[in-house]
C-alpha cells in the first residue's frame, strides 16, 4: 500500500508559479563584505527570544557567544563579527514588529573565537547534540525551529528516517541549489553528522528542476546505500514538510502532529550545512546564505551574509533596486514577508531577499468569491480555504476552527489561483491568530 | 550605484499578505475567455439560422448590460458590466433562445435574468441559480408559444422542419421509424434553440476554456458521461421508444447546458467529488424529463434545480484534511 503512494510521489493539489530561477541559479556565492554595523536580533528562531550575556561596550569576537538559550524552545546566539557591543534596543526586524536586537559595530580586528573543532567520527552522539545546541543552529527552511529540540525526539517518540529539504519548491530562490552545487561535501557531512544523532538513514528530497544538483550529490554518494535521494515532481509546495514526508514516505502526519509522530525529521540542506561548519569547523550559525533576485533588483547574487546585516547593505550591494521594483519579500514570493523597513537585519532562517517590480507581484481588485473551487482544488492539505476565510471574514471563529483553520500552513496556493484575488491567506491568519487567542483565554478562565 | 544610505531612505512601498506572485487568470480575463468561447455556437447559430439572429442575441445583451449598469447606478455602486459578466449572461440566454425569437422578449428575458437571476441576490458571485437560465425559465412562462417554435434551420434541404429532434422522438415516435441522422445533430443542421444545435461548435469552445484552464472539465465529463449511463439503460430495454444515447447527448441543449450553463463557477459546487454528483444528477433529472415527463427538453430545469442543491452539495463533499482520514 505505502509502495503505491510512493510512486506517486507526490500530493493532492499545489500550484505551479513561474519558477524565474534563471536570474540567480548560475550565479556562484559569493562573500557579502562587513557592514559597518550589524544588528543581531535576540529573536531569530521559533520560541523564547536568547538572553543577551554581554552588555553595551562590550568587546565581542566573531563567533563569541552573544545571548544564551532561554527555556527548552530557543536558540543561542553568536556574533558574526568582531567589533564592540554599542547598543541593545529594539529595532526593525524581518517580522514586521520591531524587536530586541544587540547592535555591533564591526571593527578592523579579524579575530575569531570559534568552538574547538571535532571529529565527527570520533565523537560521540551526545557531544554532537551538544555541539548543534551550542551553536545556535535552527532550521534555515523558514520556520527557525531550533534543531536541537528537533533531534531530541520526547519520549515514546522514535526517530526511523531522516530526511533532508532540498526541494526549495519556492519560485525564485536558488540558494538549496547553489549549495547542493558548492558544498556537496559539506552537505553530505552534515547528513552523515546528523545521522549520527539519529542513528537512521537518510533520503534527500530534491524537485526534479535541479538535475545539476541531483548529479552533484549522486556523483560524490557513490554506491553507498544509506543516504539516498528522491527526485520529486516540480509542484508548490513540495518542500513544505507535511507534503515531502508524503512524497518520501508515503505517511501523512495527522493535524496538530508533528513529523516526528510520523518518526520523521526533517532538515534543509543549509541546515545540515551549518551543522558541519560547527562541529568540523567549530563555527557557530552565524551566517546565512542569501539569494538576491527578482525582476526588480539591478544584480541578482547569491550571497554569504554575516547575520544582522542590514537589507539595505545587502540591496546596495547587488546595485540597489530597478526603479521599477515595487516591492521587497524577505523569503519566496509565496510565503515571505513584504518589508517596508530595510534596515531589518537579515537573520539564520533568512533564504532570499527578493525584489519584484510591479508586472511580477501586482493583481487586479478584489471581487466576491465566484466560488469556482480553485482554491479546494489546489490547497494541499485538502481546507476549504473560501469557506474558512469567510469565517474569519464574519468573525465566526468557532466555525473556522471546526473548518480546520489551524492546519493551515499558509503556503499560498489557494491566494495565487484566486481568480477574484480574494487575500485569503491574510484572512485566514487574521483568523488563526483570532483562534489561538480565544482559546489562550478559554484555558486562562477555566 | 546606490549607496547603502540611499537605498535604505527610499523604500518601495507596495505592501500586501503573501503570497507575492498570482495567477495571471483573473476573473475578469476569464469572463471574456467565456465570451471569445461563444463566438462558435453563435457563428454556427447564424449559418444555420440566417442573420437575424444576431439581432435576437444583441437584444439579450443590451437588455442584460442595460440592466446590470443601472441597478448598480441605482444602488449607487460600481458599474461592473466591462467584467464581462453580464455580457456572458446575455449572450448565454440570446443563444438558448429559438431562432427569429422577438427581440423585445429577448430583451425582457435578459432583464429577469440580470435583475431577478443575479443582482437581488447581491449581484456577481452571491446568486444561487444560473442567471441565463433563470431569464429562460421566465420567458418560457410568459411567452410559451413563442419559446416553443422552432424554424427550421435555413441550409437544410431534407432535415427536419418545425419541429426539434427531442419533440420527434417524445411526439412521433421517430425511434421506431428509423430515427435521425446522428451527423445533423452533431453539426446542428436540426431545429432547436440559435446556439445550441451545433454539438461540434460546442465542442471548439469546450476544448478551449479546458486548454485555458476556465471551465473545470470534470463538469462537462460527469453530466456526458451520466447521460450516456442513465439514456443508454432505457435505450437498452427499449431501442424502439427510447432515442440512443449519442442522439440524447446531441439533441436539444444538453451539450450547451454541460459546456456553458451547468459549469458556470458560481452556481455550481465548490469541490470536485461535489462537482461529480452535480453533473451525475443533472443527466439524471435531464432523462426523466426528457423520457417521462410533459416537456420534451429538461436541460435547464435539471440545471436549475441541481443549482439548488449546490450548498447542501458543498456541504456534504467537504474534503476530508490531509492526515485526517481514517
Amino acid at each position: 500500500m505505502l509502495n503505491t503512494f510512493r510512486l506517486k510521489g507526490s500530493f493532492k493539489g499545489g500550484v505551479h508559479p513561474s519558477e524565474f530561477k534563471e536570474l540567480s541559479k548560475d550565479i556562484p556565492f559569493e562573500r557579502l563584505p562587513y557592514p559597518k554595523t550589524v544588528y543581531i536580533p535576540l529573536s531569530q528562531h521559533a520560541g523564547k527570544e536568547a538572553k543577551p550575556v554581554i552588555t553595551k561596550g562590550s568587546v565581542v569576537k566573531k563567533g563569541e557567544l552573544l545571548a544564551e538559550s532561554e527555556g527548552f524552545i530557543s536558540a543561542p546566539v553568536h556574533s558574526p563579527v568582531t567589533g564592540t557591543v554599542t547598543k541593545i534596543s529594539k529595532t526593525a526586524h524581518l517580522s514586521g514588529t520591531p524587536k530586541t536586537v544587540i547592535e555591533i559595530s564591526v571593527g578592523e580586528s579579524t579575530d575569531t573565537s570559534f568552538m574547538p573543532p571535532l571529529n565527527p567520527q570520533r565523537a560521540t552522539k551526545e557531544e554532537l547534540l551538544t555541539r548543534i545546541k551550542e551553536a545556535g543552529i535552527v532550521g534555515m527552511g523558514g520556520a527557525a525551529f531550533p534543531m536541537f529540540v528537533k533531534l531530541s525526539p520526547p519520549p515514546g517518540k522514535k526517530i526511523e528516517k531522516l530526511i533532508i529539504n532540498a526541494a526549495e519548491c519556492e519560485p525564485y530562490l536558488t540558494r538549496d541549489y547553489r549549495l547542493m552545487l558548492e558544498y556537496t561535501d559539506q552537505l553530505i557531512g552534515g547528513i552523515e553528522i546528523l545521522m549520527k544523532v539519529t542513528g537512521v538513514e537518510c533520503v534527500i528530497g530534491i524537485e526534479d528542476n535541479k538535475p545539476e544538483a541531483v548529479k552533484a550529490i549522486a556523483a560524490k554518494l557513490g554506491s553507498r546505500s544509506d543516504i539516498s535521494i528522491k527526485v520529486l515532481p516540480v509542484k508548490y509546495p513540495q518542500g513544505a514538510e507535511k507534503m515531502l514526508i508524503y512524497a518520501v514516505t508515503g505517511k501523512k502526519v495527522p493535524p496538530g502532529k508533528l513529523p516526528v509522530d510520523v518518526g520523521v525529521v526533517m532538515q534543509n540542506v543549509g541546515t545540515a550545512i551549518s551543522v558541519y561548519k560547527a562541529v568540523v569547523e567549530g563555527q557557530p550559525q552565524i551566517e546565512c546564505w542569501v539569494s538576491v533576485t527578482g525582476g526588480g533588483i539591478s544584480s541578482p547574487r547569491n550571497l554569504i551574509v554575516p547575520i544582522g546585516t542590514p537589507v539595505a547593505d545587502i540591496l546596495a550591494y547587488c546595485g540597489g533596486l530597478k526603479p521599477d521594483a515595487v516591492k521587497v519579500v524577505a523569503g519566496g514570493p509565496m510565503m515571505g514577508n513584504n518589508l517596508y523597513d530595510y534596515t531589518a537585519p537579515v537573520m539564520k532562517a533568512t533564504s532570499g531577499l527578493l525584489a519584484l517590480t510591479g508586472s511580477e507581484t501586482t493583481v487586479d481588485g478584489t471581487i466576491a468569491c465566484l466560488r469556482c473551487g480553485k482554491c479546494v482544488e489546489v490547497c494541499p492539505v485538502n481546507l476549504m480555504p473560501t469557506r474558512i476565510s469567510q469565517f474569519s471574514k464574519l468573525q465566526r471563529f468557532e466555525d473556522a476552527e471546526s473548518a480546520g483553520i489551524l492546519v493551515c500552513m499558509e503556503c499560498g496556493c489557494c491566494a495565487y489561483e484566486c481568480p477574484a484575488n480574494i487575500p485569503l491567506v491574510q484572512w485566514i491568519r487574521l483568523g488563526k491568530k483570532e483562534v489561538i487567542r480565544l482559546k489562550q483565554q478559554e484555558r486562562k478562565t477555566a | 550605484m546606490e549607496t547603502v544610505e540611499t537605498v535604505a531612505a527610499n523604500p518601495v512601498t507596495f505592501l500586501t499578505s503573501t503570497p507575492h506572485v498570482h495567477t495571471k487568470l483573473s476573473a475578469q480575463k476569464a469572463m471574456w475567455l467565456v465570451v471569445a468561447s461563444l463566438l462558435p455556437p453563435l457563428v454556427m447559430g447564424v449559418v444555420y439560422f440566417g442573420l437575424f439572429q444576431l439581432v435576437v442575441v444583441a437584444a439579450a445583451l443590451a437588455g442584460a448590460v442595460i440592466t446590470e449598469a443601472t441597478i448598480k447606478y441605482f444602488r449607487k455602486q460600481k458599474i461592473t458590466v466591462l467584467d464581462g459578466s453580464a455580457v456572458i449572461t446575455g449572450l448565454l440566454l440570446g443563444l438558448i433562445l429559438p431562432p427569429n425569437f422577438n427581440p423585445v422578449f429577448a430583451f425582457i428575458g435578459s432583464v429577469v435574468a440580470i435583475g431577478f437571476g443575479k443582482e437581488v441576490f447581491g449581484g456577481l458571485g452571491y446568486n444561487i441559480f444560473n442567471p441565463a437560465l433563470v431569464g429562460r425559465a421566465f420567458l418560457q412562462a410568459a411567452y410559451p408559444v413563442a419559446m416553443t417554435t422552432w424554424h427550421k434551420p435555413a441550409m437544410a434541404v431534407d432535415a427536419v422542419t418545425s419541429a426539434t429532434p427531442l419533440s420527434q422522438f417524445k411526439f412521433e415516435a421517430v425511434a421506431s421509424k428509423g430515427g435521425i441522422d446522428l451527423s445533423s445533430l452533431f453539426f446542428g443542421n436540426v431545429g432547436g434553440s440559435i446556439g445550441e444545435t451545433s454539438a461540434i461548435a460546442i465542442i471548439v469552445g469546450l476544448v478551449f476554456l479546458v486548454a485555458v484552464k476556465v471551465l473545470n472539465w470534470r463538469v462537462p465529463l460527469a453530466m456526458i458521461a451520466g447521460m450516456l449511463v442513465f439514456s443508454g439503460i432505457f435505450w437498452l430495454v427499449d431501442p424502439t421508444k427510447f432515442a440512443p444515447p449519442l442522439h440524447h447527448l446531441f439533441m436539444g441543449g444538453f451539450m450547451f447546458g454541460a459546456v456553458y450553463m451547468a459549469s458556470d463557477w458560481v452556481t455550481s459546487p465548490v469541490t470536485n467529488k461535489g462537482i461529480w454528483i452535480y453533473g451525475f444528477a443533472i443527466s439524471l433529472i435531464v432523462v426523466m424529463i426528457r423520457l417521462f415527463g410533459g416537456l420534451p427538453e429538461g436541460v435547464m430545469y435539471a440545471i436549475l434545480i441541481m443549482n439548488g442543491f449546490v450548498p447542501l452539495i458543498n456541504r456534504y463533499t467537504k474534503p476530508v484534511i490531509f492526515g485526517a482520514e481514517k
